[in-house]
């Protein structure tokens, strides 16, 4: 009887939850999870790529698409993983309130917040393995060492869900997720090196791109992909982003357990 | 665990959300193959007592055992052993009925095959066969109550805890609800359940305790507390307007029972009705309506606090 209780990683259950909810409604996130970055692939990629491939031969030492392909990885991780971690997170806490279901079990609000996390990385394995693909068919990945950009991009993935999985867990309202949009995923989304180099931007603004997570991300997808894997800044780049997720995750589990246990 | 343990222990157990005390240092204690009552109007602290012994609510001051285990240093384990129906639906509507069943076992650690065929029986009990494909927001509010029930089944606990479980239902939803439970009070489940309701409180506890204001009122049999505090009949009198309520109850004191003014009505407490009817009557009041009852657990509240439970 004690058994079920005392069973090893609690948490892979909240994660066989989404996996079942995936396989009922993963239809309903094609478009966003596999093709929007294809979509933005070809757009940037051949369109805008051909245009500057044209007028100057290339970017960082590769062609556009090259360096472009990278970025989106990584840029897209990050957007699916705050896609994932806002308003999914209040529909458990609040409008559906299937979390507090979930603590009513074996489970706790710890077990619920690295489910809910931990699945937002898996869904990356997935959908950046088919960009990684269909990038390779292009011409946008250099090396077999592209094959480590998708455990970068998932470390990107998890990350940002660590941290917004946490903030959404201290929100009464939808109301300021749209800002985090606005303000948050959007401006990394353009100054984080993901279209073109930060050293185009102006020098007092240049050192700001440090300060995004996401610039570790599309560093470190971008050296395997263009096959220039620089090792001591790979690790830093590592040790950035997991520092981030771990203090995200201290974060996430508190901000659950006060949400869940009250 | 020994067996004289209780299945829930509580003493001076208090919760407090800041400065507010919801629960006051209450005593409980819930044997084996008991079904438990909370009784009491909304914001008396039953929700709170509920998820102290569901184990999602840390105790605030007092001691509490569940299952012979403390909820602070045991939860996962008592939880595994208990089920939940909680106030507020919380199913999961991106699921199938029959996927919220198998899903929830899972949370349990429950192999799948035991899943699979607790399932099937669980849905056949509550009347849901039918619907195991159906989408959780395609039913009915009875059927997600009795879904939440299913669900709180699955890991076969040794204690259910049902907060308010019929509130919001159709008297005929409610009546299918308390002859399921009733079915598995007859199996031997301990229910402890929380209700606003007394007529479910009669019908289904063995024993309850009367809670107003985070505290214990009156604690007992329903039928032990109805003798203990109340007289055995009631005559309730109905006015037109509160006037002429005003202007009766002064000619009603001299009646030897006990005298209640709530809203428009007066009820009179007393151990023969129609001796207290005519009694009345000879002392020229003309209510619009009289009716002799017995006494319920309505009345023992009434009595205790001098609020109705709807109030």
């Amino acid at each position: 009887m004690l058994a079920t209780a005392t069973a090893r990683w609690p948490f892979t259950r909240a994660v066989e939850r989404e996996i079942r909810v995936f396989s009922r409604l993963w239809r309903g996130t094609v478009f966003s999870t596999f093709l929007n970055p294809i979509v933005f692939l070809l757009a940037m990629g051949i369109g805008v790529g051909g245009m500057v491939d044209e007028h100057s031969g290339e970017v960082a030492g590769v062609h556009y698409l090259a360096f472009v392909v990278p970025g989106i990885m990584a840029a897209s991780a990050m957007q699916t993983a705050a896609g994932d971690s806002l308003w999914r997170v209040l529909a458990g806490l609040k409008w559906m309130r299937f979390f507090h279901a979930m603590v009513a079990t074996p489970l706790t609000p710890a077990d619920v917040y690295a489910g809910k996390v931990t699945w937002t990385g898996m869904r990356i394995v997935m959908s950046s393995s088919v960009f990684l693909g269909v990038a390779t068919v292009f011409g946008g990945v250099l090396s077999p060492l592209g094959l480590l950009a998708i455990p970068s991009a998932v470390l990107t993935a998890v990350t940002f869900a660590a941290v917004i999985t946490a903030y959404a867990a201290t929100q009464d309202s939808e109301a300021k997720f749209a800002v985090v949009y606005r303000l948050g995923v959007i401006p990394l989304f353009l100054f984080s090196g993901t279209f073109f180099p930060v050293s185009q931007l102006p020098d007092w603004v240049e050192p700001l791109s440090r300060l995004s997570p996401l610039y570790y991300g599309v560093e470190l997808c971008r050296m395997f992909t263009t096959g220039d894997p620089r090792w001591g800044v790979a690790l830093v780049d590592v040790v950035v982003l997991i520092g981030i997720a771990a203090l995200g995750w201290r974060w996430g589990t508190r901000s659950f357990t006060r949400r869940l246990t009250t | 665990m020994s067996m004289e343990e209780p299945l829930v222990m509580a003493r001076g157990l208090t919760k407090k959300f800041g400065d507010f005390e919801a629960v006051s240092g209450i005593d409980v204690q819930v044997e084996r193959g008991d079904v438990f009552g909370f009784l009491g109007p909304n914001g008396a602290g039953k929700s709170s007592t509920m998820r102290m012994i569901g184990c999602v609510s840390p105790v605030s001051a007092g001691r509490l055992r569940v299952l012979g285990l403390n909820p602070r240093d045991e939860g996962p384990a008592i939880r595994a052993r208990l089920g939940v129906v909680p106030q507020e639906d919380n199913l999961d509507n991106d699921l199938s009925v029959g996927d919220n069943l198998t899903i929830y076992g899972r949370y349990f650690g429950l192999p799948r095959a035991v899943i699979k065929e607790r399932a099937a029986e669980l849905l056949e009990f509550m009347q849901l066969a039918e619907r195991r494909d159906a989408r959780v927001e395609a039913l009915s509010g009875g059927m997600k109550r009795r879904l939440t029930i299913a669900r709180a089944l699955i890991n076969q606990p040794d204690l259910l805890l049902l907060d308010e479980p019929t509130t919001g239902l159709d008297p005929q939803a409610r009546h299918l609800l308390w002859e399921r439970l009733y079915q598995l009070k007859l199996r031997g489940v301990t229910l402890v359940l929380t209700t606003h309701y007394m007529d479910e409180a009669e019908q289904l506890c063995d024993r309850l305790v009367i809670m107003d204001r985070g505290h214990i009122v009156a604690e007992g049999s329903p039928r032990e507390l109805i003798n203990r505090h109340s007289t055995r009949e009631v005559v309730e009198l109905r006015f037109n307007s509160m006037e002429d309520r005003e202007h009766s109850v002064p000619r009603l004191a001299d009646l030897s029972g006990r005298v209640e003014p709530v809203g428009e009505r007066v009820l009179v407490y007393t151990d023969n009705g129609d001796a207290t009817v005519s009694a009345i009557t000879s002392n020229g009041v003309h209510p619009a309506a009289v009716l002799v009852r017995r006494a319920s657990l309505e009345d023992v509240f009434l009595i205790l606090t001098g609020r109705t439970l709807d109030e």
